[in-house]
């Protein structure tokens, strides 16, 4: 990694420009989206109101609509099994909604490891702390590899007998195992051992999360890539820096759309850019139409 | 040979080097994961799965997702999920007889919950569930093999005189008394646990055993004599000619029953009925 250089002045530009408000937007909406859906989980067990029943492997929705992860749903399909309609229903219903919205809006949006994996971050720029052991990005994919191999091979769901993601998930609604010691081993290894480890370099869930939303309709642009002063702000807090390149320093005939799957629509670089190059759209944006207009229209799609 | 290098036999070096990388990584996270697997397949005796999951330890885990849903559903909280600590394969559902066992409830909420089919669900009627077997494990510390009247496990038993029966034996030990002892019968008994639960034991001498380990099993080869013959009407073989005591006239030998029988259709002796009509006899003529 080459930004060594990164000091805890990450973000005070847009402070500055925008507000503290306005330059935290998209991290309270998560926020806010990912402690609302474990609040919804914990409704039921613990005040008795069953919106949702289950956990983020399967669930029942309002007693009624079945959603299932899909990608428990294609290691199950892969043992050889065979499964009952519901909880392919479930996973189809999964599945439509991360292929519209972006596969790995699961990360950054849903997922509660984020919120650690954001605060092992958050705390290696304040600390200053550099990244001791270098990771590829493609270990996910062998990972991921692996688990659906093993899975044909052994006939056996292999990787939901480790898998810390499902295992917190479903010990915070089910009640807390050790599963936490796992989330704390996380945390340090993000934070002091190698930046962005779990989620970008290991998780297999999120390789395969952004196969889902290779396509998406939703996407973050950088439209007003003319305006960028080269900051780096949003190279620093991006968890895959790598996907906004092609988009704000590609040519003018390159699309300025962040089409990399990788992408969690996480909104750090929108909130973390002082000159607003960055907005929330669809993926279809005309880098003509878009480069000098501002591009309030686009912006205002929610989740 | 420097690193930055761009020459063809530069790149197919490093090529070749990261290929090994993954193809080495690769393997070893499979093998362990693989031999890890493969312990997790264990399911301790004592935890029994919930009604309609598969016997096949290893089919039933590929088919749950560990979503809970059964858990949620069961009304007596008998089903927990595995967490890493517990040596049940993590996240799956089971409970232990002994600490809560099932309730058998009729609509099987458990089974409807489920998503995948892990608890199979063509199993409508819970009497049909097989969660295990109870076995009588220690005649030893089963104080109605001692001669005294408990009961309690026939008593709790949901299936009551079809799964858990009291069967009547000799008491050797006083010579004049019964022991009253409990039978399973592993054609009705679903394998709930109510009996481990009740049993007044320190440590339970009726316990809920995996269906593997409860039951033996004939070999297919082998063949009882006297079934072939019932399903063939008759004997397969040169007929056995039938065996005849010698018995005085008027008396029979029931082989499957009483044993010696006095046919009452017996023609009148010359002596008379009573022992005073003998005694008088020759007097009044």
């Amino acid at each position: 990694m080459k930004l060594t250089d990164t000091t805890n002045t990450t973000g005070m530009d847009a402070e500055r420009e925008k507000g503290w408000w306005l330059a935290h937007k998209w991290l309270l909406l998560r926020r806010i989206v990912q402690f609302s859906i474990i609040a919804l989980f914990l409704l039921g067990p613990l005040a008795g109101i069953w919106i949702i029943k289950g956990n983020m492997s399967s669930s029942l929705l309002l007693e009624s609509v079945p959603l299932s992860d899909p990608f428990v749903f294609l290691q199950t399909v892969l043992t050889g099994v065979s499964v009952q309609q519901t909880v392919l229903m479930g996973a189809i219903i999964i599945f439509v909604f991360y292929f519209l919205v972006g596969g790995r809006v699961y990360c950054g949006w849903v997922c509660p490891i984020n919120i650690v994996t954001d605060a092992a971050d958050w705390l290696r720029r304040k600390l200053n702390l550099k990244s001791k052991v270098a990771l590829s990005r493609n270990n996910r994919s062998i990972i991921l590899l692996a688990i659906l191999c093993l899975s044909v091979f052994t006939g056996m769901l292999v990787w939901e007998l480790i898998n810390p993601v499902t295992m917190f998930q479903r010990e915070l609604v089910f009640g807390m195992g050790i599963s936490w010691l796992l989330l704390l081993s996380i945390f340090f290894l993000d934070a002091f051992i190698s930046r962005r480890a779990w989620c970008g370099h290991l998780c297999p869930m999120g390789k395969f999360y952004s196969y889902i939303g290779k396509y998406s309709l939703i996407r973050v642009n950088a439209a007003q890539r003319d305006r960028c002063n080269d900051c780096m702000d949003c190279y620093t807090v991006c968890p895959e820096p790598q996907v906004i390149k092609p988009a704000l320093k590609g040519s003018a005939d390159q699309s300025p759309v962040i089409l990399s799957g990788e992408c969690t629509n996480c909104g750090q670089c929108i909130d973390v850019c002082a000159k607003d190059v960055f907005s929330l759209g669809h993926r279809f944006i005309n880098p003509e139409l878009h480069n000098s207009k501002s591009d309030t229209s686009q912006r205002e799609v929610s989740l | 040979m420097s690193i930055a290098g761009g020459t063809t036999l530069q790149q197919r070096r490093r090529f070749l080097e990261n290929i090994s990388r993954a193809a080495g990584g690769l393997a070893l996270f499979s093998m362990g994961l693989g031999v890890y697997s493969r312990q997790a397949q264990s399911l301790p005796a004592e935890a029994l799965r919930p009604p309609g999951a598969s016997i096949n330890e290893t089919e039933f885990q590929s088919a749950c997702v560990r979503c809970g849903l059964c858990v949620r559903d069961c009304p007596y909280d008998t089903l927990k999920l595995a967490t890493l600590v517990d040596s049940v394969a993590l996240g799956t559902p089971y409970f232990e007889a002994r600490k809560v066992p099932c309730e058998m409830c009729e609509d099987i909420p458990c089974v409807k919950a489920c998503p995948t089919g892990a608890l199979d669900h063509t199993l409508t009627n819970i009497d049909d569930a097989r969660m295990g077997l109870a076995v009588l494990v220690d005649q030893e510390t089963c104080i109605a093999f001692q001669g005294l009247r408990c009961e309690v496990c026939f008593n709790v038993c949901p299936l009551q005189h079809k799964a858990i029966s009291l069967d009547r034996s000799h008491n050797a030990r006083t010579g004049k008394h019964a022991l009253i002892i409990p039978v399973v019968h592993s054609d009705a008994c679903t394998g709930c646990g109510k009996c481990e639960r009740a049993c007044i034991l320190e440590e339970a001498a009726i316990k809920i055993m995996p269906l593997k380990l409860a039951k033996g099993q004939l070999g297919q080869h082998y063949r009882l004599g006297w079934k072939e013959k019932e399903k063939a009407g008759g004997s397969l073989v040169t007929p056995d000619i039938e065996h005849k005591y010698n018995l005085p006239e008027g008396e029979t030998y029931d082989y499957a029953g009483e044993g010696l029988k006095q046919n009452k259709a017996m023609p009148d002796t010359p002596f008379g009925k009573s022992a005073l009509e003998r005694l008088n006899q020759g007097l009044q003529k």
